[in-house]
């Protein structure tokens, strides 16, 4: 009790206070030598690329494989002009989208899936076996199923989309949840847990750091599959576009540079969702905070 | 030694206001193995003894003679193969809140913080008002010095910590046995010195029942009112030694004739377990060397 107004006090935000709170966490970013690093090294691999690039021009010699490459000045150019385009960032909207749908339904069914799997004897007895067999196929060979199966382009997209990250998903779930210590289902039942409160209280909690794991993972195969589902269908005549397809259109008319633009493109999406992940993690497992 | 053999203030008559409940466990020719017809490992063979209440007995035995399957047993996660176990007169069919278990590691929930693993246990059952569980949360989390640390996970808790808030976490569930299967093994000497101490204190103070389990001889004379010495498995009771040294216990006490002479006692019997063993495997002569060593 004696202790609230202490806590209360210290963080009372006076307008004195919160300047310095405020000032101290950007010197704490200034002083960050992790983010110093990553910055230089971005800089360095881009100013060697761009004088790998510009050796040709500049001393008449051309360096094999990275020669050829359009240097970063030139793609930088061609992607202030391609930014102001609304059709570059359809493309980006469409594969985000799908990406996301495809994520999103593969959680939907495979966390429950997953569960199931890892806590009914006869439930694992039958689906198992089938899962397994199918979970080694690359999501890529469904393509041309899945354009039979399904009536629209979009749909067999996201239908493997789906796939790609289904499988990584339940496995991640099935074997975290498997594994949670023996000692914390006894330790709960002697205090009178239910079946039920053991599912809820224990096995869910336990399993949620696998559940993140597989996301992460699942959301990296997610954008590859996108990609490459968008390439293959030749971005379709009624699904169109996506970052997938922009890449390969960039080839077809010759354009390495925006080649080049679609591929950072695919990066900074990438690096933005398992961001995204991590921080949604962070959030739901406070406990796996270390400081 | 030099301790005046005199009760302590809460074994005096008119017992204070915090007295449990206690139990007196009778395991009467308990049996265990495991495995199939084809490959049956017999682990604990005939074994009849009795806790008292209010006593604390300690059990000692080789590694891997079946002292986690005994607590096991009593807990009631598994079932014995032939004879029972009573509590109170009761015969145990499964795990349940009169038993507690400190388990030979933590197992603290680490997604929950220290005080919402302590009242997990009365929560879930929603045997005990709200209030009257959250006050006698922070009051056993106080007494087990964890009072500014109740809202840390178990992650960022010391070994010793993480031991204290599992007491607080089983003394909650007002349990008439409490179960201990080497609950200080992995701490460091000096935590685990402290450790003894505290909870010998802790023990003295209300007499809970107690089982329990160590390999550590000293640590179980510290502790114990009578100690049991296990035999090699099949395992059965080698021998029962009554404890009779005074309240509160000192690690000075460690030192007296008594204790050296139970210890001496007790260590000549895990010789001969061994030296069995040895014989038998052929694969154990450090264990006895080791041994004969600490014999000296
Ligand atoms: N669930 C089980 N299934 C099969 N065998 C088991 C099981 N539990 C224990 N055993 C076997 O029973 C024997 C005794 O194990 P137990 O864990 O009870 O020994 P312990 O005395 O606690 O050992 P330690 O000193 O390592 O803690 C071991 O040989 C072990 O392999
Ligand atoms: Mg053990």
């Amino acid at each position: 009790m004696a202790e609230h107004p202490t806590v209360h006090a210290a963080v009372a935000p006076g307008p004195g206070r919160a300047v310095p709170l405020r000032r101290t966490r950007l010197q704490k970013l200034l002083e960050n030598t992790t983010l110093w690093r990553g910055i230089v090294a971005i800089v360095g691999f881009i100013l060697f690329w761009e004088v790998c690039s510009q050796w040709k021009g500049w001393f008449g010699y051309q360096i094999p494989w990275i020669g050829k490459v359009a240097p970063p000045s030139d793609v930088m150019a061609v992607w202030m002009d391609i930014l102001p385009q609304p059709g570059y960032w359809e493309s980006w909207y469409l594969s985000t989208f799908r990406v996301f749908l495809g994520f999103a339904i593969a959680q939907v069914i495979g966390i429950p899936f997953g569960l199931a799997l890892a806590v009914n004897k006869y439930f694992r007895d039958v689906f198992f076996p089938p899962f397994e067999v199918l979970r080694p196929i690359p999501p890529l060979a469904w393509v041309p199923a899945a354009i039979i199966f399904w009536p629209t382009t979009e749909l067999s997209i996201t239908f493997v989309t789906f796939l790609g990250a289904f499988f990584t998903i339940v496995i991640n779930v099935l074997g975290g949840a498997r594994s949670i210590d023996g000692r914390y289902l006894r330790a709960a039942q002697s205090m009178g847990a239910s079946q039920w409160d053991l599912f809820r209280r224990i096995i869910l909690p336990g399993t949620l750091p696998s559940i993140f794991t597989g996301a992460a993972v699942g959301m990296g195969i997610t954008w590859e599959v996108v990609l490459a589902a968008e390439m293959i269908s030749g971005g379709g005549q009624q699904a169109g576009g996506g970052l997938g397809f922009f890449i390969w259109s960039s080839f077809m008319g010759g354009s390495i540079e925006q080649v080049i633009v679609g591929m950072i493109s695919i990066g900074i999406a990438g690096y933005l969702s398992s961001s995204a992940i991590r921080y949604l993690g962070s959030v739901c497992m406070p406990w796996r905070r270390l400081f | 030694m030099q301790q005046p053999v005199t009760p302590t203030a809460n074994e005096a008559p008119g017992t204070p206001a915090t007295a449990v409940g206690k139990a007196t466990v009778e395991l009467k020719k308990v049996s265990k193995s495991y495995g199939d017809e084809w490959e049956r490992q017999e682990v604990i063979r005939d074994i009849t003894m009795v806790l008292k209440a209010g006593e604390l007995t300690a059990v000692v035995g080789p590694s891997g003679c079946g002292k986690t399957t005994l607590v096991n047993l009593v807990a009631g996660f598994e079932k014995p193969d032939t004879g029972e176990i009573l509590l109170n007169g009761k015969r145990i069919t499964g795990p349940g809140h009169d038993r507690m278990v400190v388990f030979q590691e933590t197992a603290l929930l680490p997604w929950l913080t220290a005080y919402k693993n302590v009242i997990f246990g009365p929560n879930l059952r929603g045997d005990m008002p709200r209030a009257e569980v959250k006050k006698e949360a922070n009051r056993l989390l106080e007494k087990v010095g964890l009072g500014e640390f109740k809202d840390k996970y178990p992650l960022h808790l010391s070994g010793g910590m993480q031991r204290r808030a599992e007491l607080a976490q089983a003394m909650i569930n007002r349990p008439l046995l409490l179960i201990m299967d080497e609950p200080f093994r992995g701490l460091d000497a000096m935590t685990r010195e402290l450790m003894q101490e505290f909870f010998s204190r802790l023990f003295e103070e209300n007499r809970r029942t107690n089982l329990f389990v160590t390999s550590e001889i000293e640590e179980a004379i510290f502790v114990a009112d009578r100690l049991v010495v296990l035999s090699n498995r099949p395992t059965t009771i080698r021998e029962i030694i009554d404890i009779n040294l005074p309240r509160p216990r000192t690690f000075e006490m460690l030192s007296s004739p008594e204790a050296y002479g139970y210890k001496r006692q007790a260590l000549e019997i895990l010789h001969e377990e061994a030296l069995k063993s040895f014989n038998r495997s052929g694969d154990q002569a450090d264990f006895v060397e080791a041994y004969s060593k600490r014999m000296g």
